[in-house]
């Protein structure tokens, strides 16, 4: 039973269902399709499955192992917490967010590259409807540029795959390895995808626009089934150390001086998937094993962080660390929940960062790579700067903003207790999620050295942070936006706009200026009384042999022009002219 | 009514907590001269040496953040 029905399918068609249904019932329905698609994933053996012949290829809508299991199981139990912690919002929601969510599985599970396109792009277009969901003129726009924009990485990926099925014939998802114009194309469609700099500025721009719950979507899906697809394609290309730690550090120094604080979250999260994608690019075991289990992780506390900032927003409709504080009093719940989060992404030891992080850190030492190690350690000692502190303490501590609300809704208290709980339970006991990894564990994260290390670079980190916010060294809060690259696509946008209009608006008035007025204008003109002249051009001389004065010139010539308008000349002279016409005809011939 | 919770309004429950931090940190420091570690680098086993890679790491991103502040900053309504 459980092989009639893929995982995408399960959401794409399940959601087409809910406006089928009404109050409590349509509640549990819109619960049951994660969590049946999880035991689905979660039960199914090893294989290929669910594929269908389409013009002279297969494709294949379940390729299950091991490395595309533990992202379908994430994607599924992130799809079911994130259902729940929305489960208020409209149908229309729903649906696309669950489309969105099943694009995702699909992309997962694709066997071959033509699926894995239709999803991409399915990928793409539903979750712009979460952006257009915020409804403010600000994320109207921001959602037409994330589609723009991810119109543009599908290309790409297009593109890519049509030469690589040009090339090599066949269309199997597996390694390709940056080699040749195909695969490029495919690593950038991808890249996109993941926000690899400099093609990431979508995400910061488009995420803290969406509805709170839309941004809990967002932050689980594209970019890490984009982490997924680089895995399965580009392991080991040295290429993405490089990318990913470069991703890890520069998105911190934004996120130090950010005020929109979802924003300070969008930065975090190119931050983490630059630590996946450095692991993808070493590329042993270890980093593979590191990549999946930190996406696993990645995912619930990135969502736990983004659903606590939702929860302030949905309650006080605010979201600017210069309009936030004080929120403990009112808040404690959802404050210890987004606590729970910072120090899990933060990788406090007893949490899931924890666990996770130090399998890529341990790639990067036992593959020698003393740069990369010094960077990412940086790095993550610099998530705990916006992520484990500022995000919380602006938003519930910091100074009182006289601001009394209270806990959100039951529904999204009770998806970030689950999410806090996975948190905790992995980094206390990874083993669960050890044994889901693409490659077998023989992996200890609690060594004294790892765990006395990791508190100490996040201890004094924190001092540091304590000792510059006393001295009032610290980059104040401050309403202003801070250029990214995006400025090239936005006031480049604008200019390349103006440059076109100019150009081509400026030969259309040429041209218009040219043959309409110019040229038209004098045939019309000729038309009107060219052969009235011409008649009487010929006529003058005649007038002047037959000793005409002037006032009967004019009379004569007024008289043409006016049989010319009327076009009433008398038959016999028509009859004549026509004659001379055809005797002249006849004599040149 | 209920009363609000109002833990770190009073100055003197904020000290508290910062002198709790300061010893969590000198907790932290004084047992790593004598733990024996074994680390990829051989740096990972200098005493304290995350400790001042932490501080030195937080310095330097908030310099360096303050300088690029100084760059990209721009007024709210920049683009519209």
């Amino acid at each position: 039973m459980i092989e009639g029905c893929p995982p995408a399918l399960l959401f794409v068609l399940g959601s087409l269902l809910i406006p089928c249904f009404k109050g409590r019932i349509r509640q549990l329905y819109l619960l049951a399709i994660p969590l049946f698609t999880l035991y689905v994933i979660y039960t199914i053996p090893e294989g290929r499955y669910w594929t269908y012949h389409f013009m002279n290829n297969v494709l294949m809508l379940g390729h299950v192992d091991r490395l595309s299991r533990v992202f379908g199981i994430v994607f599924a139990l992130i799809s079911f917490i994130a259902v729940l912690f929305a489960i208020q919002e409209k149908n229309a929601h729903h649906i696309s967010a669950l489309i969105y969510a099943g694009s995702a599985l699909g992309v997962t599970f694709a066997g071959d590259l033509f699926t894995l396109y239709l999803f991409w792009e399915m990928m793409a277009i539903t979750s712009t409807f979460l952006i257009l969901a915020g409804h403010t003129v600000a994320a109207r726009k921001a959602a037409f540029r994330y589609v723009l924009i991810h119109l543009f990485g599908g290309l790409c990926l297009l593109a890519g795959i049509a030469v690589r099925f040009y090339e090599t014939g066949t269309l199997e998802v597996g390694y390709i390895g940056l080699k040749g114009i195909s695969s490029y194309l495919i690593f950038m469609g991808v890249a996109l995808n993941a926000a690899v700099p400099p093609l990431h500025p979508w995400l910061k721009d488009a995420y803290p626009e969406a509805t709170p719950s839309g941004t809990v979507f967002l932050s689980a899906f594209t970019t890490k089934s984009a982490v997924y697809v680089m895995a399965r394609m580009f392991p080991g290309a040295e290429l993405l150390i490089w990318l990913g730690a470069f991703m890890t550090v520069f998105p911190i120094l934004y996120a130090v001086f950010e005020n929109n604080l979802r924003r300070v979250l969008s930065y975090s999260l190119i931050n983490q998937v630059g630590f996946m994608l450095c692991g993808v690019g070493i590329g042993t075991q270890l980093a593979l094993n590191g990549t999946a289990s930190h996406a696993f992780c990645h995912i619930l506390y990135k969502a736990l962080l983004f659903m606590s900032m939702g929860s302030v927003l949905h309650m006080t409709g605010k979201i600017r660390c210069t309009d936030l504080g004080g929120l403990y009093k009112t808040m404690p719940l959802t404050c210890v929940f987004c606590m729970v989060g910072a120090a899990s992404i933060s990788a406090f030891p007893l949490f899931s960062g924890f666990v996770s992080k130090s399998m890529i850190l341990s790639a990067a030492g036992h593959h020698n790579l003393v740069a990369i190690w010094f960077i990412l350690q940086f790095a993550s000692a610099g998530v705990l700067h916006h992520a484990g502190l500022k995000v919380p303490f602006y938003a519930f501590f910091s100074h009182d903003s006289g601001i009394r609300t209270k806990e959100p809704p039951l529904n999204m208290l009770i998806a970030m207790g689950i999410t806090s709980f996975f948190c905790v339970f992995l980094g206390v006991y990874p083993e669960p999620l050890y044994r889901l990894l693409p490659y077998p564990v023989d992996y200890i994260p609690y060594t004294v050295t790892h765990v006395m290390g990791q508190l100490q670079l996040l201890m004094f980190f924190a001092l540091g942070f304590a000792l510059l916010l006393l001295s009032g060294y610290h980059p104040p809060e401050m309403r202003a936006i801070h250029l990214d690259l995006d400025w090239f696509y936005r006031i480049g946008g604008k200019g390349f706009y103006r440059l076109m209009d100019i150009s081509w608006n400026g030969l259309n008035g040429f041209c218009e200026r040219l043959f309409v007025k110019g040229f038209g204008g004098w045939a019309g003109r000729f038309s009107q009384h060219g052969f009235a002249r011409l008649t009487v051009l010929f006529a003058a001389p005649f007038w002047a042999l037959f000793g005409y004065d002037k006032e009967e010139t004019d009379r004569r010539s007024e008289a043409i022009f006016l049989l010319y308008r009327k076009s009433a000349f008398p038959i016999g002279l028509s009859a004549a002219a026509a004659t001379g016409l055809v005797v002249l005809i006849f004599l040149l011939n | 009514m209920k009363r609000e919770l109002n833990l770190f309004d009073t100055r003197k429950n904020r000290q508290r907590l910062l002198y709790c931090f300061y010893i969590a940190l000198a907790i932290l420091l004084i047992p790593d001269f004598f733990i024996p570690k074994h680390g990829y680098f051989p740096w990972e086993s200098y005493p304290n040496f995350f400790a001042a890679y932490g501080l030195l790491a937080c310095m330097l991103l908030i310099l360096v953040a303050r300088v690029t502040r100084g760059i990209v900053k721009r007024k709210e309504n920049y683009y519209d």
